[in-house]
């Protein structure tokens, strides 16, 4: 009980806490005894967000799954049946399709928060790390989770997402027949894709507690991304950042009952209101929103197997960036050349995303083809150049210094 | 060389000890990999799928001119009675400058009739080009509308990310209306 340094008045908690020291776990990582940088904004708020989006993410899967019947001749069906005829079947669907979106939303806010503040950097490259692995298994979920309402949408996606791995040299057709379980996507696919898809939510949560496990080791970066110097640095998480997280669910909860209320089929494709049919595709297929960036890299190579190995190195890159970038300094704010790369790059992806919802034919190739190529630029040279030529401004002596001398002159 | 609680050392420099760790260790990873190949292996395709292996198709309804589409193995089998002119134009293109080199008479042993497994060989939609009202793309075959692959009237690529002319699948005449593919 001593050595977390947690400290209760009941009689109960310290009958817990001797054999278990779970209070003081939670007390360091989200109580009073974490002692949070006291200058965080808005931005950090989205961890605690993306946390939230898994958690509505696994309760409505887990009731959906009651009803939904994982067979490629009843689950068009028992969709359908979840909309109209299962007591809020609708609402636990649309909130479980939405939600999907908005975590995606909520986790690439994440991901960009800390390329602009440098949160990548040492000592914080592993948790960066796992923060990717995350990414790639929702992907992997969300597409999934995709293919099981078994729609013309769902199917082709399937068809298509799983035909990247036929461009494999020799092993390729061996390897997609053995994803397929068959000859084409059919039900053997799509059961083991719902068992996967029930699965990875908790691996997800899994690599959720190492990711927080080194965030803690270390402490967040936060926007000044300088370290934390002394107690007068800091407030405790608890009750202030508690209380701010708690703002943001709530927030986050008025945009996603908007979706759910008012456009919930906004971000979904009509044709998967049609049952999944073989011997027809639908003249125009695009994957779900948050896909389209990386469906445009692979549109943008004319080769089969070169658009597969440039969009996974789309990806890869990522993984580098704690060493790409040379900059000692972490946050954009005191670097005002990798600022501006910064927002180019923001564009460049919000232009890729575009691309990708296009048809692949006349300008929007060219487009496509050179947002893909900035997009492996900015990555490769511009971040360890600008790295080494930049002259960053001044930093600040720490996280206090900047407030209390507002302070002493205002 | 190093001499372990294991005892005695071993001529070349390993004690037993270092053997068995080795050995253990291979053993292991052995065991390890049979454990492992029955859960991969489960994901193959199944008996009962691949027993539906072959298809019958009578020929005769067919008019010059016109497609039908049949399923074999789950995937459609376009099957095409072609005019004079696709055979002729079929047969004069120059098959060294194709990206997938074949000849016509290698893709249609009967050149009136072309087989083809109805799947885009870049990721796998179905081309449009069956009903006479669809796109037919620039070489009058097949149009994938996924990313944009061009099929002649042999079912080669021309145009687009496809690496692959349309697969012929293997068939074999029954007699000369008749044919079963598989
Ligand atoms: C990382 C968390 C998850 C994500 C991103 C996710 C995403 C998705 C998506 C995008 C769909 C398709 C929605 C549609 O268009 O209809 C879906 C469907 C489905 N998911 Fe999930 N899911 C997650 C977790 C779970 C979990 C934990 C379960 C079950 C325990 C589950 C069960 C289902 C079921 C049964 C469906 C089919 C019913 C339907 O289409 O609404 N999901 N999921
Ligand atoms: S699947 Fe046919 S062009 Fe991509």
């Amino acid at each position: 009980m001593q050595h977390t340094g947690f400290q209760s008045s009941s009689r109960f908690v310290q009958w817990i806490e001797y054999r278990l020291p779970i209070f003081g776990l939670v007390d360091q990582y989200v109580g009073r005894a974490y002692p949070a940088p006291r200058n965080l904004n808005y931005w950090w708020n989205f961890g605690s967000l993306a946390g939230f989006a898994l958690v509505i993410q696994i309760v409505t899967g887990i009731v959906l799954a009651m009803h939904y019947v994982p067979h490629g001749d009843m689950a068009f069906d028992s969709v359908e049946r979840i909309m109209r005829d299962v007591n809020q079947g609708w609402l636990l669907r649309y909130l479980h399709a939405n939600g999907a979106s908005m975590f995606f939303a909520v986790v690439y806010i994440h991901i960009f928060r800390g390329l602009y503040y440098g949160s990548y950097k040492f000592p914080r490259e592993l948790l960066w790390w796992l923060g990717l692995v995350i990414f790639l298994m929702m992907m992997a979920t969300a597409f999934m989770g995709y293919v099981l309402p078994w729609g013309q949408m769902s199917f082709w996606a399937a068809t298509v997402i799983t035909n990247l791995f036929s461009a494999i040299p020799w092993a390729g057709p061996a390897i997609t027949e053995w994803l397929w379980g068959g000859f084409v996507v059919g039900s053997p696919t799509l059961t083991r894709f719902y068992s996967l898809h029930y699965l990875l939510p908790f691996v997800i949560a899994g690599v959720v507690v190492l990711h927080l496990w080194a965030h803690h080791t270390h402490k967040g970066n936060n926007p000044l991304g300088i370290d934390v110097k002394s107690p007068k640095d800091t407030l405790p998480f608890h009750p202030y950042y508690t209380t701010k997280d708690l703002y943001g669910i709530g927030v986050f909860l008025i945009i996603l009952a908007i979706w759910v209320f008012y456009f919930p089929n906004y971000m979904s494709h009509p044709d998967n209101y049609i049952p999944a049919n073989p011997l027809q595709t639908p003249p125009h297929i695009v994957p779900e929103w948050y896909l389209l960036p990386f469906y445009a890299i692979l549109r943008a190579i004319p080769s089969k197997l070169g658009g597969v190995i440039v969009m996974a190195a789309a990806i890869v890159v990522l993984f580098l960036v704690p060493w790409l970038d040379t900059s000692r300094v972490r946050s954009a704010r005191f670097r005002p050349i990798f600022k501006q790369f910064y927002w180019l790059l923001v564009i460049d992806v919000l232009v890729l995303g575009y691309i990708g919802a296009q048809l692949p034919e006349g300008i929007f190739i060219h487009i496509g083809r050179i947002a893909t190529a900035y997009y492996f630029v900015h990555f490769l040279i511009v971040l360890p150049v600008v790295g080494w030529i930049e002259k960053p401004k001044p930093l600040p002596k720490s996280i206090a210094e900047p407030v209390l001398e507002a302070k002493a002159a205002g | 060389m190093t001499t372990t609680a294991g005892g005695a050392v071993h001529a070349e420099g390993g004690s037993r000890r270092d053997f068995l760790y080795v050995a253990t260790g291979v053993a292991g990873a052995i065991g390890t990999a049979l454990a492992v190949w029955p859960l991969i292996d489960q994901m193959n395709p199944a008996q009962d799928v691949l027993a539906l292996a072959s298809t019958e198709v009578d020929l005769s309804p067919i008019v010059e001119g016109q497609s039908i589409t049949v399923v074999w193995r789950g995937k459609p089998v376009f099957i095409r009675h072609r005019t004079a002119d696709e055979i002729a134009t079929a047969q004069g293109d120059k098959v060294e400058e194709l990206r997938d080199p074949q000849s016509d008479a290698e893709r249609a042993p009967r050149a009136e009739w072309l087989v083809l497994v109805g799947v885009c060989t870049h990721l796998g939609c179905i081309p449009l080009g069956q009903k006479s009202t669809d796109p037919r793309g620039d070489w009058g075959g097949w149009f994938c509308p996924c990313h944009g692959s061009h099929y002649d009237v042999s079912g080669r690529i021309r145009k687009g990310p496809a690496p692959r002319n349309l697969e012929v699948p293997p068939y074999e005449y029954l007699d000369d209306t008749r044919i079963k593919i598989g």
